[in-house]
């Protein structure tokens, strides 16, 4: 009994390695989004490439789709690029960039280096729809289905693996 | 001495921030609100700022965000609201208190009261317990064969 008693300050100290260490390996930077399944939030961009064009929440309905976020200036956009092209030779899913605060030509330009796995993006120059969007943390990717109900966000760059795991499968579910 | 160096900072921020929000920097009871609003909202891109504190070019466009809504009219209440849709609970310096902070908000508490219970509650028992379980105090050095003293 005495000996059980003193293990308790053990117990207690293993305890708080177990808090903080999952404290450690929790990423700060991934804050949950309130927006999954919620609606998509409305927005009314033109194209990129064409500013006489606008697209509308409402044209997306119906579909499932992926909204990608990125900028020219952006780093971690170039690193995640490559995947998104790939991806895009796939055909599951239209991806729609959202090009966030950064300028039409820079834009194009980016998309002519690096490859335009975008059915088409949405030209966001002041960031409004970002806000909209809760965009802190560029790229950011998400899904959205039929409904216009955002069913997956991604904060930061995608990899081969989530696309592959995550968000491929949610895509062929939605579209099932 | 520091403080007013970062005053004095911060207002050279504000000033150098003047030339984008030139018709609001016009009105400073709006931009005193815009400011308190700001230090409750924190920057998510530097997480340990508030929008207020941060130059970050999200921080930049939230306050320009809450200037915005004020202009329009509306409250306080309302912009958080606003921001909390976005960016979830974490936009607030100041988590609200619900299921899921209880901890958060009453941990620190019920950690101290509890510590306080036990600590009274081994200070009684031991308050009871005959002397021979203690060890017996060292005996004060006899003053007069101190070899110490003079």
């Amino acid at each position: 009994m005495k000996y059980l008693r003193a293990l308790i300050p053990l117990l207690i100290f293993l305890g708080l390695v177990w808090f903080l260490g999952a404290g450690l390996f929790l990423n700060p930077k991934e804050v949950p989004s309130p927006l999954i399944n919620k609606p998509a939030p409305h927005f009314a961009l033109t194209r990129l490439d064409d500013a006489q064009t606008t697209i509308r929440r409402e044209d997306m309905l119906g579909k499932v789709w992926i909204l990608n976020v990125w900028a020219s200036w952006c780093v971690a956009c170039r690193y995640e690029h490559p995947h998104l092209v790939e991806f895009a030779k796939k055909k599951l899913v239209p991806i729609y960039g959202l090009n966030y605060k950064d300028t039409r030509p820079a834009g194009q330009k980016w998309l002519a280096n690096f490859g335009d796995p975008y059915a088409a993006s949405l030209f966001d120059e002041d960031g409004r729809v970002g806000i909209d969007w809760g965009v802190y943390g560029v790229p950011e990717t998400f899904v959205i289905d039929r409904q216009g109900v955002i069913r997956f966000k991604q904060i930061g760059p995608v990899t081969p693996e989530v696309l592959r795991d995550q968000i491929e499968p949610l895509v062929r579910q939605l579209n099932g | 001495m520091r403080c007013v160096l970062g005053l004095f900072l911060a207002l050279l921020g504000l000033a150098a921030q003047a030339g984008e929000a030139a018709p609001a920097a016009a009105d400073p009871a709006l931009e005193a609100r815009v400011q308190r609003i700001s230090i409750e909202l924190r920057c998510l891109v530097c997480q340990n700022q508030t929008i207020a504190d941060s130059n970050a070019d999200l921080a930049v466009d939230l306050r320009r965000q809450v200037r915005e809504m004020l202009q329009q009219g509306k409250s306080e209440p309302e912009i958080l609201e606003f921001m909390t849709a976005r960016y979830g609970d974490f936009v607030l310096y100041r988590p609200p208190v619900k299921s899921s902070t209880y901890l958060l908000w009453y941990g620190p508490l019920t950690m101290a009261v509890l510590g306080m219970v036990i600590l009274l509650l081994v200070l009684r028992r031991r308050n009871r317990m005959p002397s021979e379980h203690f060890d017996p105090d060292i005996p004060e050095p006899d003053a007069d064969t101190d070899p110490h003293k003079p």
